[in-house]
């Protein structure tokens, strides 16, 4: 973000540092990172240390101080995804995309996160790619869902969007084929 | 004034303060790590347990951040209290083996060797320098960074560019973690990786302070230019 | 459209009013035939009915449905009945009304003490008397008071405030009204996490309508109340559910908890008396006020009123959000709610409280549901959070998985909140590993005690519970684990061995094919091999087989 849009941000919450957290969200929204000349310009124009946004900036999982990739695969780790298997989803993703959790790929392309739990227990383990929820993953999973990202992202906007929403219904198809009534 | 007692014995501490103080004042020993009488308390070590009886429940409590109140009863030599304490040396000691302070409070304490696996850090997260550099200072150069176990003290990106190397932070560490070098020619704050070049005095010569420091004294305190261009022995 | 009506397990749900006809696992393409069929003709499609998993039957209405047979639903059931981005839909059904009640009809004080004699308790999980904190924050001295909305929803595996806040806002902000007038604050917050991005629209939306209404903003229903409320969104810190880190975060500082010697309804926000509830205890307050807490009262235990609302997951057939009266037993909620365990399996414990409960065994599943009961067998109500576990689940990978997440979520001020759960996870992974030794059990325990007397707040108080609580009812499990070496639940990965069943084994080629590690060898026709050498015991091959031939030893 250019300096002197981080400076709209600030004027919408009126330079006011007790907003510094819905600012510091605000922009990592948008760049999906928060740069260290941001950091140290938004410190600046608030009249506040820039340690206390660095410390923010580090003890908020919302945050990263590193760019991230093009795509954010988060993985739950939720307890109900837990008893039911996520952490062999977890270790697929990891092998599959050569990263630790809170990682980037070297070309940019993905993000990994562990993240606690969203909130969608019952469709446990759950794997939510860009927004994209895949309920009932398990590490075999993985390859197909993965691969609809891996593709070049040449005219990205319509034909990544109808081709994921295409496949997460699939997915879900199928999931309820293998749990279906008995 | 306030009224208590410590170990059964009748004190007074000025309404506002805490247990700690009052009880050192008198005589009471209570370890401590993360407490210092020049800046704000923040009961991050955990040493300084004791319990406290108030209204018929008897809890432990750091006694850095209780506040003095009429008539509680605080216990600074219980069994519990002592079980506590030799876990959180023994803690402390497990992090940072090589800290002689911590040695000698784990042996006070007969603890002879943790029985966690030993790591390699210096820093026990106390917190002084931060608050010494921030509340004293005013430099706000460091701080603490990340959460859980994963924390760390230190300056901003790790780049100490506001540090003025004034050594304050040396001074107060508990542990003695922080070294500071000086040559004729520069000050080093080593844990920081900073390093300022010395002023010399206009009138002896002498190499005395960091000029990033003075100058940025002269700036907070708003002293006339050339005030600290002579060192303290020459200004007389 | 309507919110989540809570039987997850079978959505996407349809339910046809007035006959209440209910589908489960209904398709896109099964729409046009519902239309024409059921809509149009008012035939029954007999392929959208839920069956009876113990009966076989098929099951033609909503209320019939065993899952919404013990529950009663007075909090979320109206979730089912609204359009959540429709304030008139809210009033259609009363909403509002409570609010008009307590504005014309009660002053503060008959309020407060109307919500102390209903028994209402914090759904947050402290379970703190609702009625006695609205007082001592009214009585507090100081102005501006503030209320604030905690859905900060934090345990994994509980996502009941998620579900009120996205399917019935209205509900939580008259709530919110209500508490405000009665405690004589004109500024609100809701604080939720970042997580939830559908809940903070449909706040948004909530808060806009009644703004529009005339039921927030100046001169609320023509009477001299104010009152606005600020969304505020979490930062991805289980802490900061903790009331004085969550007050520290609004103020825009790190998600650290401050001692509370004084009381946050005394000196919290901004060092202003602040009252905190969290999203559920909101959403009960109209319920009490609308139709009166004596009738509330007789709901429910008596040591805790009224209803709870859990989400229901994990190793269990009917998994979602169910709500009960207190006072049920775990194994009405598990079995007669729940439908028992999937698979044949068999149930091990319960998990309730999030990361500061613990779990319950299967001896203990009798006793019922209230906040004193949970806490004295080592658990805790918490916010809601209900995990089943069967004896696929390792006992001693669940409190390492907790200890994990604690070592990660605390803030790391006290060394023994810090340094404690980080030895804990490592002991815990140890024994995980094989590398557990005699005495590593005890030191767990004496650790455990450190963390939760020596730590500030609640967060390092209760972490030690999921431990704790698995040594006093499992501690068999971690015997086997560091005595014998072996993982009885097949889960610790060093203490397992993936085999092929020859007999079963059709050699379909499966397995290997999933193999990332190239440790299965076999043809066609002949049965697969696991080389174990080469194995990383990752379990693609389980999951891949269709037979149920590789076994886990």
């Amino acid at each position: 973000m250019e300096l002197r849009e981080v400076d709209q941000v600030l004027k919408e919450y009126g330079y006011e540092e007790s907003a510094i957290l819905p600012i510091l969200q605000d922009i990592q929204d948008r760049d999906r990172y928060l740069a260290k000349e941001v950091c140290e310009h938004i410190a600046e124009k608030l009249s506040i240390p820039v340690t206390r946004v660095y410390r923010l900036a580090t003890f908020y999982r919302a945050f990263s101080l590193t760019p991230r990739g093009r795509h954010l695969v988060s993985c739950c780790m939720g307890t109900a995804c837990h008893v039911r298997g996520a952490p062999r989803v977890l270790d697929k993703l990891e092998m599959d995309l050569s990263i630790e959790p809170g990682g980037t790929t070297k070309d940019l392309m993905f993000s990994l996160e562990s993240v606690n739990c969203l909130g969608a227990c019952a469709t446990g383990p759950l794997v939510v790619i860009d927004g994209h929820y895949y309920g009932h993953m398990s590490s075999i999973k993985i390859d197909s869902v993965l691969k609809e990202y891996k593709k070049p992202p040449k005219g990205e906007k319509d034909e990544g969007k109808t081709k994921k929403s295409g496949k997460s219904r699939k997915t879900e198809a199928k999931a309820s084929k293998r749990k279906g009534p008995q | 004034m306030i009224e208590f007692t410590i170990d059964g014995v009748g004190v007074e501490g000025e309404e506002g303060s805490n247990v700690l103080p009052v009880a050192l004042e008198n005589g009471f020993e209570i370890p401590h790590l993360c407490y210092h009488d020049e800046v704000s308390p923040y009961g991050a070590c955990r040493l300084c347990l004791v319990e406290v009886e108030r209204g018929g429940r008897r809890r432990m409590t750091a006694s850095c951040t209780y506040p003095v109140q009429e008539g509680i009863q605080v216990f600074t030599d219980t069994e519990k209290v002592r079980k506590a304490r030799r876990m959180i040396i023994e803690l402390l000691l497990a992090r940072c083996p090589d800290r002689e302070t911590l040695q000698e409070l784990a042996s006070q304490m007969g603890i002879e060797k943790p029985r966690f696996e030993l790591r390699e850090e210096e820093c026990i997260l106390c917190g002084l320098c931060e608050r010494v550099c921030r509340e004293v200072v005013g430099a706000n150069a460091i701080s603490f960074f990340s959460r859980g176990h994963k924390r760390e003290m230190g300056p901003p990106f790790r780049d100490p560019k506001v540090c003025i190397a004034c050594g304050a932070c040396v001074y107060v560490c508990p542990v003695d973690c922080i070294k500071m070098e000086e040559t004729k020619e520069e000050r080093t704050i080593v844990r920081w990786e900073r390093t300022l070049p010395m002023k010399k005095c206009k009138t002896c010569g002498q190499s005395f302070a960091p000029w990033f420091q003075l100058e940025y004294i002269k700036e907070k305190v708003k002293l006339p230019k050339d005030f600290l261009d002579v060192c303290p022995d020459c200004r007389g | 459209m309507t919110g989540c009506h809570g039987f997850c397990e079978r959505g996407p749900l349809l339910v046809i009013n007035p006959q209440k006809l209910f589908y489960q696992k209904v398709q896109v393409e099964d729409v046009p035939e519902v239309l024409s069929e059921t809509i149009e003709k008012g035939n029954v499609i007999d392929r959208l009915l839920y069956v009876n998993p113990v009966t076989g039957e098929k099951i033609v209405h909503e209320d019939e449905v065993p899952f919404y047979k013990l529950q009663e639903r007075i909090i979320f059931g109206k979730n089912g009945s609204i359009d959540p981005t429709s304030i008139e839909d809210y009033i259609a059904i009363g909403g509002y009304k409570a609010l008009v009640k307590a504005l014309f009809n009660m002053s503060p004080e008959e309020i407060i003490e109307s919500v102390k004699r209903s028994g209402l308790r914090g759904r947050g999980g402290g379970g703190f008397p609702t009625g006695l904190k609205w007082e001592s924050c009214r009585k507090a001295p100081g102005e501006p008071r503030y209320v604030i909305c905690n859905a900060d929803e934090g345990d994994p595996g509980a996502y009941m405030d998620r579900s009120l806040l996205e399917g019935n806002p209205h509900s939580v902000l008259e709530g919110m009204l209500i508490g405000a007038y009665a405690i004589g604050s004109n500024q609100g917050h809701v604080f939720v996490r970042k997580e939830y991005p559908l809940a903070v629209q449909n706040l948004r939306i909530a808060l806009q309508q009644a703004e529009e209404y005339g039921l927030l903003g100046e001169g609320i229903l023509g009477t001299g109340f104010d009152f606005s409320v600020r969304i505020n969104r979490g930062g991805g810190a289980f802490v900061c559910g903790e009331s004085s880190a969550l007050m520290a975060s609004l103020e825009g500082q790190p998600g650290e908890p401050r001692p509370k010697h004084i009381h946050t309804v005394i000196s919290g926000l901004h060092d202003k008396p602040t009252n905190l509830n969290n999203v559920e205890t909101w959403a009960n307050v109209p319920v009490i006020i609308d139709k009166g807490d004596q009738w509330y009262a007789q709901l429910g235990t008596e040591g805790s009123k009224g209803t709870k609302i859990f989400s229901l997951v994990g190793k269990v057939n009917n998994t979602g959000l169910v709500e009960v009266p207190m006072g049920i037993t775990l194994r009405e909620i598990v079995y007669d709610i729940g439908g028992g365990i999937p698979g044949g399996k068999k149930f091990k414990a319960v998990q309730t409280g999030g990361p500061s409960g613990g779990c319950i065994p299967e001896s203990l599943l009798d006793i019922p549901v209230d906040f004193d009961r949970l806490t004295e067998v080592g658990s805790m109500m918490g916010s809601g959070g209900m995990i089943v576990m069967d004896e696929g689940n390792c006992m001693v990978d669940v409190a390492k998985y907790f200890i994990n997440f604690l070592r990660d979520e605390s803030c790391g001020k006290c060394t023994s909140c810090r340094e404690g759960t980080q030895r804990m996870y490592e002991i815990l992974n140890d024994i995980t590993e094989g590398k557990g030794k005699r005495g590593d059990v005890e030191l767990l325990e004496e650790l455990g005690w450190v963390v939760a007397e020596a730590s500030l707040c609640a967060l390092g108080g209760t972490a030690p519970n999921p431990v704790l609580s698995t040594i006093q009812y499992f501690r068999d499990e971690y015997e086997a684990h560091i005595e014998e070496k072996q993982c009885p639940a097949g889960v610790c990965k060093a203490l397992i061995q993936y085999t092929i069943d020859s007999e079963l084994c059709t050699a379909c080629g499966r397995c290997r094919k999933a193999c990332p590690s190239d440790a299965i060898s076999g043809a066609k026709k002949v049965p697969h091999k696991i080389d174990q050498e080469k194995c990383v015991k990752c379990g693609m091959c389980v999951e891949s087989c269709k037979f149920d031939a590789v076994k886990v030893q």
